[in-house]
């Protein structure tokens, strides 16, 4: 078999060959990209990590003094919640809301109307973080001052809608998808059994789909988590652990962002960072985990 | 066109259609055909491929009203009634039991399958639904199969029980009309000879249409038999006549006997 194909790699021109190459760099390549980031994290935390830095203290102490001169503490819990409080009220306004607006378009409206939303949704998708954030600095923050007659705005609760405003169009393009791609026979064979429109959804398609419904829900979340520049900006990039939405709080991603280019580097705090980074990578590597296991389990149940 | 009935099949009509036309978009799927179907008839439809068989049911159960450029003219009247101004549209269709020509298994338990309909209606105890999906399940041949592992999913079935278990769930609504669109396609002969069987007792209790791409399932079955060819409605008589040496019609004669479709 392998001299089969040695003797016809050589018959072939040039230019199939180099192909081929190129082809398989390329799918190479995102591998070696995954690899290489973590190295690089890696090394640039990896002396602090093992030699220096209290790694107990680093996940439960609230205190974020790294450029304190005499008392320097890097305690990075208030970050973790800030990052998953910000991130799971986000994903409670984004949830319904994407997956209502995809059962609305792939269901229940016309295809003209359908096509106006898809595209509205795509742009909606398009519009860069730094904006979201400059809505949030800016427009939501008179809005929740106004509302929660709260004394500032810049809070969890705006962090989370900017979130949620930039997770949406990935769940229900996604959820869309999945629900489109349920078989017709199934909402005809419902129909015919005299379900309404409502029962077809809830009773056919969505536990038939649920595998993509799923899928759509924890990408939103991943963007909600990785998101750096909205939540930076509209959060009020505080370090304190959050009693409720009107609180401030800081996310571990905007404290990199904000941090990074004031350190010295190979210092301290400047490895603390990039600690902070290794604990992104494992938050999103075991958020994915989950979310494959997930879908497999469901793939076996059916 | 006279249509008589023999056969000890009742007189009164269930469904009467008269002058129906459905267009999609332009094209004419259904030329203006009336015929009516008595009480506790099984009624043969054949005819070779687009001729408007599957039409025909979509309009009965007012499915064809999903297809967007399609277009109904005529009247269908079911018990006297005209279909097209029963505001309780999901109402109509839980009178008709709809039997699709591949299995559609919905992704759900065949318990679920079976009480699907009955709980859109608004049955929620569990003793009741029990009883209709046992009863359903007896109806269509399947309960001795799957009685063990009802929570198992429909989808898991064979071709034909999943064929069965459609027919189990057509009959939940207690329909006053089966409609089955050439059910046996995806299923062995034993097993249609089965639903063959199980349609037989079934017509002491309701009218069946049914359309089928197996001339003689139809003479195996019908009271009388229709057929259709390109949207027309050629004849529709006593299966004994449309299946003699002389139907009214030579295209009829040469479909039964196989020298075209």
């Amino acid at each position: 078999m392998n001299i089969l194909r040695k003797k016809s790699a050589a018959n072939l021109p040039f230019s199939e060959t180099a192909i081929e190459l190129f082809i398989r760099l390329c799918g190479i390549s995102s591998i070696i990209f995954v690899f290489g980031i973590f190295f690089f994290v890696f090394r640039e935390g990896a002396g602090f990590l093992f030699n220096g830095l209290d790694l107990g203290q680093f996940l439960t102490s609230v205190e974020w003094q790294p450029t304190s001169l005499n008392n320097k503490r890097y305690g990075a819990f208030a970050l973790i919640v800030g990052t998953f409080s910000v991130t799971i009220l986000a994903m409670c306004i984004a949830v319904p809301f994407g997956l209502g607006a995809a059962i609305f378009v792939s269901e229940f409206c016309s295809p003209k109307l359908r096509e106006t939303f898809k595209i509205i949704i795509e742009l909606l998708a398009a519009i860069p973080s730094v904006v979201w954030g400059f809505i949030g600095l800016t427009l939501m923050n008179q809005l929740i001052i106004a509302v929660f007659n709260a004394p500032i705005g810049l809070t969890m609760l705006n962090g989370s809608i900017m979130l949620a405003l930039m997770s949406v169009p990935i769940i229900v393009s996604i959820a869309e998808d999945a629900l489109k791609a349920v078989p017709d026979s199934y909402r005809e064979a419902a129909e015919a059994l005299g379900a309404t429109r409502w029962q077809v959804v809830y009773r056919v398609l969505l536990p038939a789909a649920k595998n993509g419904l799923l899928a759509a829900v924890l990408l939103g979340a991943a963007r909600s988590i990785g998101e750096t520049m909205a939540v930076l900006m509209a959060t009020g990039h505080s370090v304190n652990i959050p009693s409720g939405p009107l609180s401030w709080i800081r996310t571990l991603t905007a404290t990199i962002a904000a941090e990074l280019g004031e350190v010295a580097r190979g210092d301290e705090h400047y490895q603390v960072l990039f600690i902070i980074g290794i604990l992104l990578f494992t938050i999103t590597f075991v958020v994915n985990l989950i979310a494959d296991l997930v879908i497999k389990g469901i793939r076996q149940d059916s | 066109m006279k249509t008589n009935s023999q056969n000890g099949s009742q007189m009164t009509p269930i469904i009467e259609v008269t002058d129906l036309r459905v267009h999609y978009g332009d094209k004419l799927a259904l030329k203006g055909v009336s015929f009516d179907v008595y009480q506790n008839e099984i009624l043969g439809i054949i005819g070779p491929a687009q001729s408007g068989k599957t039409t025909l049911l979509k309009v009965i159960n007012r499915t064809l009203e999903f297809t967007p450029d399609a277009t109904i003219e005529g009247s269908v009247k079911l018990d006297g009634e005209d279909i097209s101004t029963i505001s309780d549209v999901y109402g109509l269709r839980r009178r008709i039991g709809m039997v699709q020509p591949l299995p559609v298994g919905l992704p759900l338990s065949i318990y679920d399958n079976v009480a699907f309909a009955p709980r859109t209606a608004g049955i929620r105890s569990k003793s009741e639904l029990d009883v209709i999906v046992e009863r359903c399940l007896q109806q269509a041949a399947l309960w001795e199969e799957v009685k063990e592992r009802l929570n198992t999913l429909g989808t898991q079935l064979s071709g034909g029980q999943q064929q069965r278990l459609t027919i189990a769930r057509a009959l939940s609504h207690q329909p006053e009309i089966l409609c089955l669109d050439e059910f046996s396609i995806a299923v062995d002969p034993v097993t249609t000879m089965r639903i063959e069987e199980v349609l037989k007792t079934l017509r002491t209790e309701m009218t069946i249409l049914l359309v089928t791409n197996l001339v003689q399932q139809a003479k195996r079955l019908a009271n009388r038999t229709a057929f259709f060819l390109n949207g027309d409605l050629i004849e529709i008589d006593t299966t004994d006549i449309i299946f003699s040496e002389n139907p009214a019609e030579q295209a009829t004669y040469d479909y039964v006997n196989g020298t075209f479709g």
